[in-house]
């Protein structure tokens, strides 16, 4: 027997939980990230000192995640294992940010789909290559990937901070100039932000095998006045 | 890319993740025995801000010389090392998955384990490794670092069945440990200088070389040296060939100078 009010069309199921999972990213605060010379500044806004949106994957691959952060975060484990793996299994030149973010693009595309509930997440995975080249991918919560140029900004102010980062942003700029942009960019013209409020992490070939390296309160501080 | 549901999640154990995934780091006992011998000598001393880890560089097979720099004292994070003396194939890779696991556990966990923690991870591998052991493919390690919480060097030994025993002072492994135990356990005083335990292990490794057929000596015609590594607070620091030939010729000038 036909049941009439239970039919939802595919147009309408995927339009309701793309709101839904863009409803949940809205709510938190946004992580820019920043080219410089020689590096990629990630920047986010992020009152607890203990639970990390930006993290390290592997030597030259870092990565950020908004929105809820039980799902970030397992999604920041599955990237660690699958660089390790790979690293192990061939060499830890052939681990790279592109092919990582085919496989967080793959599986957010499948629970996306396929699961009861879409995530409720966007991430950055960024890379800087052996010459100092650095990559930007974005990847949004229906497995939608972009890769970026020179800044990229994921979650709820998203389009404001990208319009700052864009007016701010040149080619000469240091790391220390970059996350000031970045910190200015997601504060907007009306706030500030202290230390204490930001998580700070930069990707630098300058600092050895392992490119990836936090800024503690102290030095985000002493750069930002 | 592995993805675990809660109760399935192999958590910090990359060894574990590892097996899940098809790539078994250690192969299963086979029956037989391989006399791999353990032709090596090495060894680590405390001094005032950490520890000293020396090695020579000489690789045997039977009674061939089968490497001239061979590499048998490893940085395993930025805070610790290990030296290794056994079956050089098991030995090797031993260290990777142990250098892999300590690198793992601090990004899945977001801090690194504590020095205590890496030793029995150390431990754990070796327990693991008992079957091969028994086949003639032994591995002893030791494990040096730098430990924060205490703010001084650690170091540990450890036999075939995963014993581990902490050292106050030094630790020597090997064909040749006999030889360098001896020198060091004469020339050792607490609170030693950096300059002093490097000299110290420059004269144990050169008298375990004299001593021992399968221990490299220094090589000033290829300028190959043993290697000589530093653990302190500002972490490991492997020394150049150049630097650590410059302690063998001050040991030479002492040694002639009588």
């Amino acid at each position: 027997m036909a049941m009439p009010g239970m039919y939802v069309s595919p147009e309408q199921l995927m339009q309701d939980r793309a709101d839904y999972a863009r409803k949940g990213i809205s709510r938190g605060r946004s992580l820019a990230a920043v080219e410089y010379s020689g590096g990629i500044a990630l920047v986010a806004e992020n009152a607890s000192a203990t639970l990390r949106k930006v993290s390290e994957i592997y030597d030259r691959i870092a990565f950020g995640g908004v929105g809820r952060y039980n799902e970030f975060d397992q999604l920041r484990i599955a990237g660690v294992r699958y660089a390790e793996l790979k690293g192990y299994q061939y060499s830890r030149e052939d681990v790279d940010a592109r092919s990582l973010a085919n496989q967080y693009a793959q599986m957010l595309g499948q629970i996306f789909t396929h699961e009861m509930k879409p995530m409720e997440v966007e991430i950055v995975v960024a890379e800087i290559d052996p010459t100092g080249k650095p990559e930007l991918y974005r990847i949004q919560y229906d497995g939608t990937v972009a890769d970026e140029q020179h800044w990229c900004c994921i979650g709820g102010d998203a389009e404001a901070v990208l319009q700052r980062l864009k007016d701010g942003w040149s080619v000469d700029l240091d790391r220390d100039a970059a996350v000031r942009l970045a910190v200015s960019a997601l504060a907007g013209p009306d706030r500030s932000i202290v230390a204490e409020e930001l998580e700070v992490a930069v990707l630098s070939s300058g600092n050895g095998r392992r490119c990836f390296k936090r800024l503690d309160d102290a030095e985000t501080d002493s750069l930002l006045t | 890319m592995p993805f675990h549901v809660a109760g399935d999640d192999p958590g910090t154990d990359f060894v574990n993740l590892l097996r899940q995934n098809g790539l078994d780091p250690f192969p299963p006992a086979l029956p037989g025995t391989i006399d791999a011998g353990h032709a090596t000598t090495v060894l680590a001393v405390r001094y005032e801000r950490g520890v000293v880890v020396a090695g020579d560089r000489r690789a045997t097979s039977g009674h061939l010389i089968s490497h001239r720099d061979m590499e048998k004292v490893f940085a395993a994070d930025e805070y610790s090392a290990v030296a290794i003396a056994g079956a050089a194939g098991p030995a090797i890779q031993m260290v990777r998955v142990f250098q892999l696991q300590l690198e793992y556990y601090e990004k899945i966990e977001g801090k690194p384990l504590t020095l205590e923690g890496k030793a029995n991870q150390l431990a754990e591998m070796l327990r693991g490794h008992l079957p091969q052991a028994m086949q003639g493919l032994a591995v002893v390690p030791i494990f040096a670092g730098f430990d924060p919480a205490r703010g001084a060097g650690r170091l540990f030994q450890f036999d075939v069945t995963g014993g581990r025993y902490e050292e106050q002072d030094f630790a020597t492994s090997g064909s040749g440990s006999l030889h360098a135990g001896t020198v060091v356990k004469l020339g050792y005083r607490p609170d030693m200088s950096e300059s002093d335990a490097l000299s110290l292990s420059v004269k144990a490794l050169w008298h375990a070389a004299d001593e021992d057929s399968a221990t490299g000596g220094p090589d000033p015609i290829r300028g190959i040296y043993p290697v000589l590594a530093v653990i302190n607070d500002e972490g490991f620091r492997a020394l150049s060939d150049e630097e650590s030939g410059a302690v063998f010729a001050d040991f030479r000038e002492e040694l002639t100078e009588g």
